[in-house]
């Protein structure tokens, strides 16, 4: 289908498309291991977080929880607050994102392009203040609405109703889905869907390692996982560096002609992993992996021309989102 | 048999500030054994008192989680590359903003002591 009655019916329905050159070569006789990769820049804003916001405000809809005319409140300098900019737009939402006053260009634009309200927290207090900042606003505005992706069942539910169906439907013979780990709800909510529709389903995770940088503000014990993750679901999961993030990203717009995102690139790198394994145990493999943005957010760090080192440190210590 | 492992920033005042540090061990557990005694206090920030990985830090053979390879009992070999990190999700400032969010940072620390 190619038309629809506005901009919201058009999330999901993203293309999946083989990746010929990419796929391993197998030997004479051997059963074929292929690539196939899931185009979520193809969503309305560019981002698979298209179909988790849509998900959420709906839900809050239909529970009561927002009505028209309320603020949504939400710490995000990434995808999501992308997302929830745009159906907050059409679903007449004021939408308020508290993020460091460090972060790129593009993304303020593109928040203020979609009207959401921008408050800043000091650079040198990193994420910890823009935390504190978000956590005042909150307590000030008891009215304002918080959907919390990373605890929002509806986040999961929206990729267990659209994501993990569409994959069925055009890869039937689907062995593998490879994905990114954030809020966790891709994997979660597509895992759950294909553990229940396909014996042997391989759920294997990825997430780009964080800079150093970022990593030094925290305390080890702080460490945070999101209450919709449940390993079970999980056969696996890699932490790829940025080295290979970025070289992934790179190979996959100059052999396949994709632009895609960093993230990506961690998950294309894993995608890999399973997809060699295969091939030396001579298993048939369909490894179905999500393109979860484009590139053009990232054309400021950098990190797409010169060399893969100086590609590297351009990304080292940067806020991926 | 030599097998390197990458230390991050907020455990290097263990290794004099080393990034990387070499070990030896046939499992996760028993290189883990082989570190404390190089860097003494290093296998209490990994390890509970229950003897299992502390819930909040992941660790890594070749990028792949120990937690879907037998964890402590992780099988390593000769030039395998190991990496800690702390848990994260969703990015630096969502996983910070879930955290406080939630009041996890003060749960957490009391929780994993």
């Amino acid at each position: 289908m190619a038309r629809y009655e506005s901009l919201l019916d058009a999330c999901g329905g993203t293309p999946l498309v083989g990746l010929p050159r990419l796929s391993p070569t197998v030997p004479d006789g051997a059963p074929p291991v292929r690539l196939w990769a899931k185009l979520e820049d193809r969503n309305p804003t560019g981002s698979i977080k298209d179909r988790a916001a849509l998900f959420m405000v709906r839900e809050a809809e239909e529970s009561g929880r927002l009505r028209p005319g309320d603020t949504i409140l939400e710490p995000t300098s990434g995808n999501t607050g992308i997302s929830l900019a745009m159906v907050a737009k059409l679903r007449g939402y004021r939408l308020v994102c508290v993020m460091p006053e460090n972060v790129s260009a593009e993304r303020v634009q593109l928040l203020r392009m979609y009207g959401a309200e921008i408050i800043f927290s000091p650079a040198a207090g990193g994420s910890n203040q823009a935390v504190a900042t978000a956590k005042q606003i909150s307590a000030d505005h008891p009215d304002w609405v918080m959907l919390f992706q990373y605890g929002n069942p509806a986040n999961a539910r929206a990729h267990y109703e659209t994501t993990g169906p569409e994959l069925l439907r055009d890869l039937p013979t689907i062995t593998h889905f490879v994905a990114g780990l954030g809020t966790t709800g891709t994997l979660m909510g597509t895992g759950r869907y294909l553990r229940e529709k396909v014996p042997g389903i391989e759920v294997v995770a990825a997430e780009p390692r964080y800079g150093e940088l970022v990593y030094g503000l925290r305390n080890i014990d702080e460490g945070y996982v999101p209450e919709l993750y449940d390993a079970t679901v999980l056969n696996r999961r890699f932490s790829v560096g940025t080295r290979d993030a970025v070289l992934r990203t790179r190979q996959l717009v100059e052999v396949e002609g994709i632009f895609a995102g960093f993230s990506t690139g961690a998950i294309l790198h894993a995608a890999l992993a399973v997809a060699h394994e295969a091939v030396k145990a001579g298993r048939r493999a369909d490894v179905a992996f999500v393109v979860a943005d484009g590139g053009w957010k990232y054309l400021s760090t950098g990190a797409y021309g010169g060399t893969l080192a100086d590609a590297e440190e351009a990304l080292e210590g940067q806020l991926w989102a | 048999m030599a097998i390197e492992v990458r230390v991050p920033t907020i455990l290097r005042s263990y290794t004099g500030g080393a990034k990387v540090v070499e070990g030896a061990g046939a499992t996760l557990g028993a290189l883990i054994d082989d570190l404390d005694a190089k860097h003494s206090g290093l296998k209490g920030r990994l390890i509970t008192s229950e003897g299992a990985l502390h819930r909040f830090v992941n660790v890594y053979v070749n990028d792949e989680d120990v937690r879907f390879l037998g964890a402590l009992d992780a099988k390593l070999s000769d030039g395998d590359s190991v990496t800690v990190l702390p848990a994260v999700a969703g990015g630096a400032l969502g996983f910070a903003a879930a955290a406080a969010l939630l009041g996890h940072s003060s749960g957490s620390r009391a929780e994993s002591r």
